[in-house]
């Protein structure tokens, strides 16, 4: 039924309706809603047969969800930014051990400089850790993608995150479709694990891999997320027939097929970015968007396809390694550039730590990428005069202090002179 | 697709008038989208929140910068922020004050809107003989239905039930009443505030 409710609350509601057999709740920002929605749905007896466990910690709540998955029950929790940091070692366990736990991931940035806002950080920081990660684009395809996360994870024996801009999407308010639990039930059957601990069959899971056989281990679940791509597909197809819409799968495209320049981004952003193109367009300019929705495993040979035929790839990164760039637009151009004519590859770095992405910007970078294409990551939006200020500050004084505070000192002193200004307007 | 801003600080309800402002619309069978300007919300201080009318699809997730639509719950935060920033020439203002827009300095804003796009709403006033509370953002949902006919004042009403059930519910119907009331006799009689 078509409902008007908040990101998170919609999720936690579709999250019940998949019969989760032990919830890991820890709060933290933007994610808590989720946890506590599901946490109200236990409390009510909306959602039976389901053991709601308050946790110490984000290490405690994956390392008991690592558990109770491998007491063979439907596992779930979720976390975000330092909170997924903090399970970092439990991450890494569960994809190894290959237990379908699903987690749901509010984006948001890593400190330091501590910030609560949206960007993709967190979960770039884990995308080696063996999870399947998938990304949301609106709120209804956030709730739909943790039922296909269920399957996708039980089917593989696979842990899989759902990547859900936090605030962006998990605070927003819009019309969602929250199925029945007919119709949940009739995509996700009950989980019948590989493994499990079972005291009439008693079996170890955790062996101590020495160099005689750590590879083959490896190799086995390279292997069995390379050989996923048909499945993720499959999946989203059933879902769509299941549902009536389109959720899922490993990416989307958007008028692609004539475009010179193609855009390439993950998650809400690209809401924003096919109203820009739909602008550009009707201007006459050549130029479509390939969503993302499958980050891991990556999607290679889907991505040559849809973009065989562009001049120019511009990815949009919302997350930054400092030392290379955008990890997204590194894969992106692994991924293209032994094509027989690959297209060139513009990088942009936008929307970091709650900056909004905006159509004006937007705009101006995809013009930018047909006109004047740069080198090197592109900063959207970049203060270049306060950057610059602090570059000099520190060319004078060795000790010239923390970069955040004197950024903010900056910041500060301007906004006070507009403020004094409007006053004295006022007056 | 319309756009609306409301502006307030944090324990006024802001959040929650754009989602309530998007509830009224969903059940009018439009597109809605509602959200906050994600700050760490502590009472008092200053809080944005935005929402998005339309006949299709919403799709852009910018935060609101050309409002047709502007709410300011807190008069008090024209000297703490441009909160005017990017109203559309055309846009309508409600603003929470029992004075007039001469009182507080917003002559110069109201003249370059179009006449009778402004209103000054004694909100706070109306909460509080109604609810008991100052929280002012029923009574100027209630004050927009009567300013602009983007949504029914039945809707308003339905979301308000939904967002608070019960007697608070009740109440804050009656507080967006008495709103509606005094700026549709406002309106009548050619006025944008109560003294004027």
């Amino acid at each position: 039924m078509l409902e008007q409710i908040e990101g998170s609350k919609a999720m936690a509601r579709v999250i019940a309706l998949c019969r989760p057999q032990v919830i890991c709740a820890y709060p933290i920002t933007p994610q808590t809603h989720i946890v506590e929605g599901l946490g109200d749905l236990v409390r009510e007896g909306a959602l039976q047969n389901c053991e709601f466990i308050n946790v110490e910690s984000e290490f405690a709540a994956l390392s008991v969800a690592i558990g109770s998955s491998a007491a063979g029950a439907r596992s779930y929790t979720a976390t975000a930014s330092q909170g997924l940091l903090f399970m970092a070692e439990a991450v890494y366990n569960a994809a190894g051990l290959g237990l379908p736990i699903v987690m749901t991931l509010g984006n948001r940035a890593i400190g330091a400089p501590i910030n609560i806002w949206n960007d993709h950080s967190d979960a770039m920081a884990l995308r080696e850790s063996g999870w399947f990660q998938l990304f949301a684009e609106t709120n209804q395809e956030a709730a739909d993608l943790h039922v296909i996360a269920f399957r996708l994870a039980e089917e593989l024996s696979v842990p899989v995150m759902v990547c859900v801009d936090g605030f962006v999407l998990t605070h927003a308010m819009e019309r969602v479709d929250i199925p029945t639990q007919q119709q949940v039930d009739a995509y996700l059957p009950p989980y019948e694990p590989v493994q499990v601990l079972d005291p009439a069959d008693p079996i170890s899971i955790g062996a101590m891999v020495g160099p005689d056989a750590f590879t083959e281990v490896r190799y086995l679940q390279y292997y069995k997320q390379q050989t996923a791509f048909d499945l993720i597909e499959d999946l989203a197809a059933e879902f769509s027939e299941s549902f009536g819409r389109a959720s899922g799968g490993l990416l989307r495209d958007y008028h692609c097929g004539d475009a010179e320049l193609a855009v390439v981004a993950m998650g809400s952003v690209n809401g924003t970015i096919k109203d820009v193109i739909d602008e550009l367009r009707a201007e006459g300019m050549s130029i479509g968007l390939v969503t993302l929705v499958t980050f891991r495993p990556f999607p290679t040979r889907a991505l040559q396809q849809v973009l065989a035929g562009a001049k120019h790839v511009l990815v949009i990164d919302r997350s930054l390694d400092p030392g290379m760039g955008g990890p997204l637009a590194s894969n992106v151009d692994l991924a293209l550039r032994n094509l027989l004519s690959p297209p060139a590859i513009h990088s942009a770095i936008a929307g970091l730590g709650g900056r909004p992405i905006t159509k004006a910007s937007l705009h101006r970078l995809f013009m930018q990428a047909m006109e004047k294409p740069w080198e090197g990551p592109n900063f959207v939006d970049l203060n270049e005069k306060v950057v610059g200020r602090e570059l000099h500050r520190r060319a004078r004084a060795r000790r010239s202090g923390p970069a955040a505070e004197n950024v903010l000192k900056i910041l500060e002193t301007e906004r006070a002179a507009a403020f004094q200004a409007r006053i004295e307007t006022a007056e | 697709m319309i756009q609306v801003r409301i502006h307030g600080r944090g324990g006024q309800g802001v959040v929650t008038a754009a989602e309530m402002l998007s509830v009224a619309a969903f059940l009018e069978g439009r597109h809605a989208q509602a959200f906050p300007s994600f700050g760490s919300e502590r009472t008092g201080a200053p809080v944005v929140a935005f929402c998005r009318i339309g006949d299709r699809e919403i799709r852009l997730r910018e935060p609101v910068q050309n409002p047709d639509i502007l709410i300011v719950q807190d008069a008090t935060l024209f000297k703490a922020l441009d909160v005017l920033e990017g109203l559309s020439k055309d846009g309508f203002l409600l603003v929470n004050t029992a004075r007039g827009f001469s009182d507080i300095h917003l002559d110069a804003v109201v003249a370059r809107i179009p006449a009778g796009h402004a209103q000054a709403v004694p909100a706070t006033e109306l909460a509080l003989a109604h609810i008991s509370r100052p929280a002012p953002n029923t009574a100027l949902l209630g004050a927009f239905t009567a300013l602009t006919d983007i949504v029914t004042l039945d809707s308003v009403i339905a979301a308000i039930h939904r967002t608070f059930p019960g007697k608070l519910g009740e109440a804050n119907e009656r507080a967006a009443r008495a709103a509606h009331d005094l700026v549709s006799s406002h309106i009548a009689a050619g006025k944008d505030t109560a003294d004027a």
